[in-house]
C-alpha cells in the first residue's frame, strides 16, 4: 500500500503523537545524566528532582527579599499586561478596521496608513516607547498593542470587504443606516473573525510582552527567565518556559471555546 | 401598491452598451417578470431598480418621485442567495427592520415596542410557515425555508416595491413550486408592486401579470458590446388574478393593473 495510504488506528496515532515527546525527555535525561556524571554541580542540563524542587519553591514559597511567591506574582503580572494589551488592540481593530471595510471614505483615508503602520517591526519602536511612555505598565502593554493591533485591524477590514454585497444591499432595503449596519449586521458578522486574528495573535502577542519585560521590567515571566540567565539558572529557566508555553496553549483553548460559546451562527460559516 | 415608470434608460460601462432605450410603466400591484438570456441585462436592469447601480442616461420615478440613488425601505429585496442575516434567529430576522425602524441609536427595540414587533414579525413567520422554527438559526434551515424567511424579512416592513432576483432559482423543484405558490399568496395578499427577474420562462408567465422580454435589437457583428438590449416583447403572463389587498390600503389601484 502507498505510503499517503496507510492511515493509523487510533492508539498508533496516539502513540506516534507522544513519540516526538518521548524522544525529547530521553534526549535531555541522557543528556543531563551525562553532564552530571561528569561534574556533579552541572546547571546547564538539571536532573529532573532539582527542576521540581525549584518549580516547588517557585510555586509555593515567598521570595525572600520581596516576600510574594515568584510564580504567581510573574503570572498575574504578565496576564494583566497581555490581556490588556489585547483587549486594547482588540477594540482599535473593531473600530478601525469596520471603518477601513464598510466606508469607503475611511478606506481612503486610513488604508494605506494602516498598512504603512503595520510595517513598522514593533521590537523597533520599543526604544520610542520607553522614552514616551517611560518603564512602567504603559510602555510593555502599549508593546503588546502595537505590535498586533495593526495586523487586527486589516484583517478585520480585509473580512468585512469579504462579505457578500447582498447581506448590506439587503440591510439597507429594511431601513439601515451606515451605523445600524457597523453595530448590527457587519460588527456581529466579522465579530468570530475577529476573535480567529486574536487567537492567531496570541503568539506574537507573547514575544513582544516577553522583549518588553526583558529589557525594562520588575517583575514578570519574561522578566524572571531574563533575570536569572545571568546566573545561568536553567532549573528556573526550564519550568518557566513551560509554564509560559502551558499558558499561551490554554490561551488559545479560551478563545476557541468562548468562539464556539459565543457565535453558535457561526459553526458551518456565515 | 406603487407605479414606477422607467423613462430613456441606458446603461453603460465604458464602450460596453448594456442597457439601452428603456422606457416602460409598470402599474400598482402588478407582478412583472423579466427573462432573457443571460448577459441581456435584466439583472442590471434591477440592480439600477434596487438603487446599487445608477442609469447612464435617463430616469425612473417611483410613484412620480425620482428613484433615490441608493437602496432603501421603499424597495424590498429577495436575491437567490446570501438573503438572510446568518447571526440572527428566524425571529430576529424577521424583525430586523422593525427592529431598526424603533432606534436610529441601536438598531434594536426594547420593552413593549420589541414585543409588538417580535409579535409582527412572528405572524408574518407564521404566515409563509416557519412558525415552529422562530429560534432557529438560518444555517439549520433548508434552502425553500430559507427564501421564505427572505420573503418574510422583506414584506414585514412593507416596501412599496418588492424586488426579486432569480429567488427560486437555487430550488428544488419541488420546493420551487411550493415558493412560487407562496409569493403569488403573498402578492395577492398585500398589494406590492413586484418586479421579478428569472431566467426560467414557463416560470415567468406562470407568476407573472406581465412579462417582459429583454434582448437587443440590434446587433454587430465586430463589436458585439457596441449595442445594448431593450424591452423587446411586452406580453401578458397567464397570471389573471388580481391583489385584495386589505381595507386601509385603499388606493384605486385595482381598475389600472393592465394587462389582462
Amino acid at each position: 500500500m502507498r505510503l499517503v495510504n496507510r492511515r493509523p488506528s487510533r492508539e498508533a496515532a496516539l502513540l506516534l503523537a507522544a513519540l516526538p515527546f518521548v524522544l525529547l525527555l530521553l534526549a535531555y535525561l541522557f543528556g543531563s545524566a551525562a553532564r552530571l556524571a561528569d561534574n556533579p554541580a552541572d546547571k546547564l542540563l538539571p536532573w529532573p528532582s532539582t527542576l521540581l524542587e525549584s518549580l516547588r519553591s517557585l510555586a509555593l514559597e515567598p521570595d525572600r527579599r520581596t516576600g510574594a511567591v515568584l510564580l504567581w506574582s510573574d503570572t498575574a503580572a504578565s496576564l494583566g499586561r497581555l490581556a490588556a494589551g489585547l483587549a486594547l488592540a482588540t477594540l482599535v481593530a473593531a473600530l478601525f478596521g469596520i471603518a477601513i471595510g464598510l466606508v469607503p471614505l475611511a478606506g481612503a483615508l486610513l488604508g494605506s496608513f494602516v498598512a504603512a503602520l503595520a510595517m513598522i517591526p514593533p521590537l523597533a519602536v520599543l526604544p520610542i516607547l520607553l522614552i514616551v511612555l517611560g518603564t512602567g505598565e504603559a510602555s510593555k502593554i502599549g508593546l503588546v498593542a502595537l505590535g498586533t493591533g495593526p495586523l487586527l485591524i486589516r484583517d478585520l477590514a480585509l473580512r468585512v470587504r469579504e462579505l457578500p454585497e447582498e447581506l448590506l444591499v439587503k440591510a439597507q432595503t429594511l431601513g439601515a443606516s451606515s451605523w445600524h449596519l457597523a453595530i448590527r449586521i457587519v460588527g456581529p458578522l466579522v465579530a468570530p473573525r475577529l476573535l480567529d486574528a486574536v487567537r492567531l495573535q496570541l503568539g506574537p502577542a507573547w514575544l513582544f510582552l516577553i522583549a518588553a519585560e526583558a529589557i525594562a521590567a520588575t517583575e514578570g515571566l519574561g522578566y524572571r527567565i531574563f533575570l536569572v540567565r545571568r546566573y545561568l539558572a536553567m532549573d528556573v529557566i526550564l519550568p518557566y518556559v513551560a509554564w509560559i508555553t502551558l499558558l499561551a496553549f490554554a490561551g488559545d483553548r479560551l478563545l476557541a471555546f468562548l468562539g464556539r460559546r459565543l457565535f453558535p451562527w457561526a459553526r458551518s460559516g456565515a | 401598491m406603487s407605479r414606477i415608470e422607467v423613462q430613456g434608460l441606458w446603461k453603460s460601462y465604458g464602450d460596453r452598451v448594456v442597457l439601452e432605450r428603456v422606457s416602460l410603466v409598470i402599474e400598482p400591484a402588478s407582478l412583472v417578470a423579466i427573462v432573457g438570456s443571460s448577459g441581456c441585462g435584466k439583472s442590471t436592469f434591477l440592480r439600477i431598480l434596487l438603487g446599487v447601480e445608477q442609469p447612464s442616461r435617463g430616469r425612473i420615478l417611483l410613484d412620480g418621485a425620482p428613484l433615490p440613488a441608493e437602496p432603501g425601505p421603499d424597495r424590498g429585496i429577495v436575491f437567490q442567495r446570501y438573503t438572510v442575516f446568518p447571526h440572527l434567529s428566524v425571529l430576529e430576522n424577521a424583525a430586523l427592520g422593525l427592529e431598526l425602524r424603533a432606534s436610529r441609536l441601536l438598531g434594536r427595540s426594547f420593552g413593549a415596542r420589541r414585543r409588538e414587533a417580535h409579535e409582527q414579525a412572528a405572524a408574518m413567520l407564521e404566515r409563509v410557515g416557519l412558525g415552529h422554527v422562530l429560534e432557529a438559526f438560518p444555517h439549520e434551515l433548508s434552502g425553500g425555508m430559507q427564501q421564505r424567511l427572505a420573503l418574510a424579512q422583506a414584506l414585514v416592513v412593507e416596501p412599496r416595491v418588492l424586488l426579486l432576483d432569480e429567488p427560486f432559482g437555487a430550488l428544488d423543484p419541488g420546493i420551487r413550486a411550493d415558493a412560487r405558490a407562496l409569493l403569488l399568496e403573498l402578492w395577492e395578499e398585500r398589494g406590492t408592486t413586484v418586479v421579478m427577474v428569472t431566467h426560467d420562462l414557463p416560470e415567468a408567465f406562470q407568476l407573472g401579470t406581465r412579462v417582459l422580454v429583454f434582448d437587443k435589437v440590434r446587433r454587430d457583428p465586430q463589436a458585439p458590446e457596441r449595442y445594448g438590449a431593450t424591452v423587446t416583447y411586452d406580453l401578458p403572463g397567464y397570471n389573471r388574478r388580481r391583489p385584495r389587498p386589505p381595507a386601509p390600503a385603499a388606493s384605486a389601484a385595482a381598475p389600472a393593473t393592465g394587462g389582462s
